[in-house]
């Protein structure tokens, strides 16, 4: 089958971009989407042309690494799909594509279809874990955990971080990342004790980073290649609130003796 | 010159030897921590877990990733599980059964000391787990529940559906980004090592390139630890990610330290088969998969019927046939060599007849779609996604692919390679497994070495050291920063006609070919004439675009698939010379006269360590003596 892509190629963080139009004369209906761009990269490779720069590493869909738009689509058309997982069965002999990289302020563009997402790993920085050295746990089994809660957390941990929420919504909110990980851990009697810091703190950093804040337009859940849900932006919200009054950042206090 | 292979295993009684070790070690004291800067290459389970461990007990620590996040680390792909001898289903596990299952699994070519400790921290990786929020599978009780693995008759692997790397990794790099924020590591991300930089005998640096700039840059430390994996992308194809390389240890190789038993590779038995040349890579169906699904081939050769139409009398549950005690639940080198001859002797399904049937529909039978979705829904949506078959209606096609490497750089007991200082862990070092890794080890290794070995060890290598006392002016530095600057201005300015991949393709089935699932010597000697006549070529003919100041993907490939085309004639040179069967080298000269693998325990039970001489010089083979004193040597019997 033929492909005709038209890639937005940029050359560094500071230059313009422009759309590209290629075509992939031999594509075929089992390869990934990033295969049938391999073989496309493999031929500009031989034209003694730049080839087309995308983040990928496991292609199995889970270290979200890929993502791009495709026709305005983050990782494409398939539902619940990460685009390394998106095969060309999916698409038609002769189909015209529209691939760009995720824009967003607070994913400035590295390179044509890659973007810096590490903003995403400051705000875990920010309160995003449970303090717990290595070596201080009680035994696993101490501390039962109710199964729907754990199924729950569970939901909401497989997030992989690849930021489609944030390139599909108006605002470039990164709402849904965060509420994932604040609704992992707030589900769970580990996460209580960091409850309110943890909203507080990845609320506020999320905003400090350039992120837009929710005003509920669903696109990200519609886009989400894990299937995180919407609802736990309600709970990011309501930890939020409840952390706005009652929780203070410590001061430096006096030490003890 | 040979290496020092003194392994430093404790005296005493094996369940004491930890324990003894720990107390004798040297301690460096809680304000004297903060003066030792530490590097730590990888941010997967083993590095990860080594960084923020150490960040947390006050060590200056310097964590690098080539990619974009520590979270994107290819322990993250890790799904079935993660072994630990909690007995918690008082089905009669211990620490020492979950040692005893390790030795055998690994075909008696692990080192015991390691192996026990090993299975000793496995309880405390599960506690700390749970204390960082990882979300376990539970039972309604609200207690942890467990799922079997393969080569046990217990169940003690715990897991989080089929995303427990993910969730393990997760729980690591929170607690990774917790000290990057409280200022005691720092992470540089989309960064790659390219150089180990020795200086009087010590590992004191590294030297990077910063992949968006281009720059390349000297790190100098105390310490360096490599938590960089497996080199399972020599094959080409293989379930590894496609960044997985082996740069780092290879470059550590050639700065001195040893290298054991390359040639153990495990080939893992479920896979979703490859369906064309423009293949980048293979995916893994989880082992957790053959505790519900039943393996078959027709009884009648390439027979192309649908597979729900052949009836149960025309099926042949080939390892239910041949081993009875573990069933579809034998270890990963038997059910992969199972899969082989079935498709060798013309049994095979599918394209090429180079697949199996993973039946699914007893087990949905008994107990209902809802319990396999449950168990492995997300599972069954990859393989939905890749292949466009339900594998609710219609079994899974698997085939055997290239998963992990259980040879890596030679470490003493101390996880410290033969280059004091130079310490390594996970996947990327050579002590647990032996010739054979079972599932749900890895994660196991990975974060054990990480949050409950280096700990202690690194202590007691650097309180015998003082801080500092070389910078990034050194000779050796300069030395090592222009090595680099040199090799990446040779990939440019080749400009010949192939690209990075067709080498690495063309190695790949050089290695599948002749170093794969089953070894011969011809074969050997064949990949080990060609592998040199293709590096060759690549120096001469291959076309890296672009510059070195920019973020350069070409140039990124050319330089770990250099190093592949070293290390794979030296796994080629290693399996050639270890003229027996075991695990997952498998040559087809050393066999039972029923097809196992037949092991020469009088000329080869050792680790194989290489020593490098100099390019183009064969290296040189030492050999550590492996003592069995506690699980007896003989052929492993899953019948």
């Amino acid at each position: 089958m033929k492909i005709i892509l038209n890639i937005w190629r940029q050359q560094n963080a500071t230059s313009a971009g422009r759309m590209v139009r290629y075509e992939v004369p031999n594509a075929n209906e089992h390869m990934s989407f990033l295969e049938m761009l391999d073989v496309l990269n493999e031929e500009l490779t031989r034209k003694g042309e730049d080839p087309v720069t995308f983040e990928h590493d496991c292609r199995e869909g889970i270290c979200g690494c890929c993502g791009f738009m495709i026709d305005g689509v983050p990782h494409g058309p398939q539902r619940g799909t990460t685009v390394c997982q998106l095969h060309m069965r999916h698409f038609h002999d002769g189909d015209e594509l529209w691939l760009e990289p995720f824009r967003a302020k607070a994913f400035p563009v590295i390179k044509d279809l890659m973007v810096d997402r590490s903003a995403f790993d400051r705000i875990i920085a920010s309160g995003g874990f449970i303090s717990v050295n290595t070596g201080s746990a009680p035994d696993g089994n101490a501390l039962p955990v109710i199964k729907k809660c754990s199924d729950m957390a569970m939901d909401a941990a497989a997030c992989i971080g690849c930021g489609a929420c944030v390139a599909s919504c108006p605002n470039a909110s990164a709402s849904l990342f965060v509420s994932a990980k604040i609704s992992h851990l707030g589900q769970l009697p580990q996460g209580q004790a960091e409850r309110d810091r943890r909203a507080s703190r990845m609320v506020l950093k999320m905003t400090d980073e350039g992120f837009g804040y929710c005003t509920n337009t669903g696109e990200c859940e519609a886009v989400c290649p894990k299937g995180i849900k919407i609802e736990n932006i309600a709970r990011m919200h309501r930890d939020y609130i409840k952390a706005s009054a009652t929780f203070r950042e410590e001061t430096s206090g006096g030490g003890a003796g | 010159m040979a290496l020092n292979l003194d392994s430093k295993i404790p005296s005493g009684p094996i369940e004491q030897k930890w324990q003894k070790a720990k107390f004798e070690m040297k301690l460096v004291n809680p304000a004297n921590k903060r003066k030792y800067n530490v590097i730590v290459v990888g941010s997967g389970l083993a590095g990860g877990a080594a960084a923020a461990s150490l960040g947390e007990l006050g060590y200056n620590v310097k964590c690098f990733c080539f990619q974009d996040s520590p979270r994107r680390a290819h322990s993250i792909a890790a799904q079935g599980g993660i072994n630990a001898a909690k007995n918690y289903q008082n089905d009669g596990d211990s620490v020492y059964r979950l040692f005893y299952d390790t030795v055998k699994g690994g075909d008696f070519r692990a080192r015991e000391a390691n192996v026990y400790r090993l299975a000793e921290v496995s309880v405390d990786i599960i506690d700390q787990c749970v204390a960082q929020g990882v979300p376990f599978a539970r039972e309604y009780g609200g207690v942890l529940a467990n799922r079997s693995f393969g080569g046990a008759q217990v169940s003690r692997t715990f897991y989080a559906r089929g995303q427990t790397g993910q969730q393990l990794l997760l729980g690591c790099y929170q607690a990774l980004e917790r000290q990057v924020d409280a200022g005691r590591v720092k992470m540089l991300y989309r960064y790659e090592m390219l150089e180990l930089v020795v200086i009087d005998g010590r590992a004191r640096g590294i030297i990077t390139r910063n992949m968006v700039t281009g720059e390349i840059e000297s790190h100098v430390a105390d310490a360096v630890v490599l938590g960089t994996g497996g080199y399972g992308n020599v094959f080409y194809l293989s379930t590894n990610a496609k960044g997985s390389n082996a740069t780092a240890i290879w470059r550590a190789y050639k700065k001195g330290a040893g290298f054991a038993n390359p040639c153990y590779t495990q080939i893992h038995p479920t896979c979703i088969p490859q369906s064309g040349d423009y293949q980048s890579k293979l995916t893994l169906m989880s082992e957790s998969l053959r505790n519900d699904g039943r393996i078959w081939v027709p009884t009648k050769k390439a027979d192309t019927r649908d597979p729900n139409t052949i009836p149960e009398t025309e099926r042949d549950y080939y390892l239910e046939r041949r081993y009875p005690a573990f069933g579809n639940l034998c270890p990963r080198d038997i059910a992969s060599r199972a899969a082989k001859v079935a498709c060798d002797e013309g049994y095979g399904v599918g394209p090429g007849g180079r697949g199996v049937y993973l039946d699914f529909s007893e087990s949905i039978n008994r107990l209902g779609r809802n319990v396999i979705e449950e168990r492995y829904g997300n599972l069954f949506e990859i393989y939905e996604r890749i292949t466009g078959d339900d594998p609710y209606k219609m079994p899974m096609r698997i085939y055997p692919a290239v998963h992990y490497t259980m040879g890596g750089l030679w470490v003493d007991y101390q996880l410290q390679s033969t280059i004091p200082g130079l310490f390594v862990l996970g996947e990327a070092n050579f002590s647990d497994h032996g010739a054979n890794r079972l599932g749900a080890s890895a994660l196991m290794q990975g974060l054990a070495d990480g949050y409950f070995v280096i700990p202690y060890t690194m202590g007691n290598y650097l309180a015998g050291v003082k801080p500092g006392g070389v910078d990034a002016t050194h000779q050796e530095f300069k030395a090592a920063k222009e090595a680099v600057d040199a090799r990446t201005k040779k990939f440019l300015s080749i400009k010949g006609k192939k690209t990075v991949d067709d080498f690495h393709r063309e190695l790949g089935k050089v290695m599948w070919e002749y170093c794969g699932m089953a070894r011969n010597a011809a074969g050997l000697d064949h990949a080990i004439a060609r592998i040199p006549e293709l590096r060759a070529e690549f120096w001469e003919n291959v076309n890296v675009p672009g510059s070195g100041a920019e973020l350069n993907q070409s140039l990124e490939r050319a330089g770990r698939v250099a190093d592949f085309l070293e290390l794979g004639e030296l796994l080629c040179r290693d399996a050639r010379i270890r003229e027996e069967s075991c695990g997952g080298h498998f040559r087809e000269e050393y066999q039972t006269e029923d097809g196992e693998a037949k092991r020469d325990d009088v000329n080869f039970c050792h680790a194989a360590v290489w020593e490098y001489l100099g390019d183009n010089k064969v290296p040189a083979r030492n050999t550590e003596p492996l003592e069995f004193e506690h699980v007896h040597l003989a052929q492993r019997n899953y019948k």
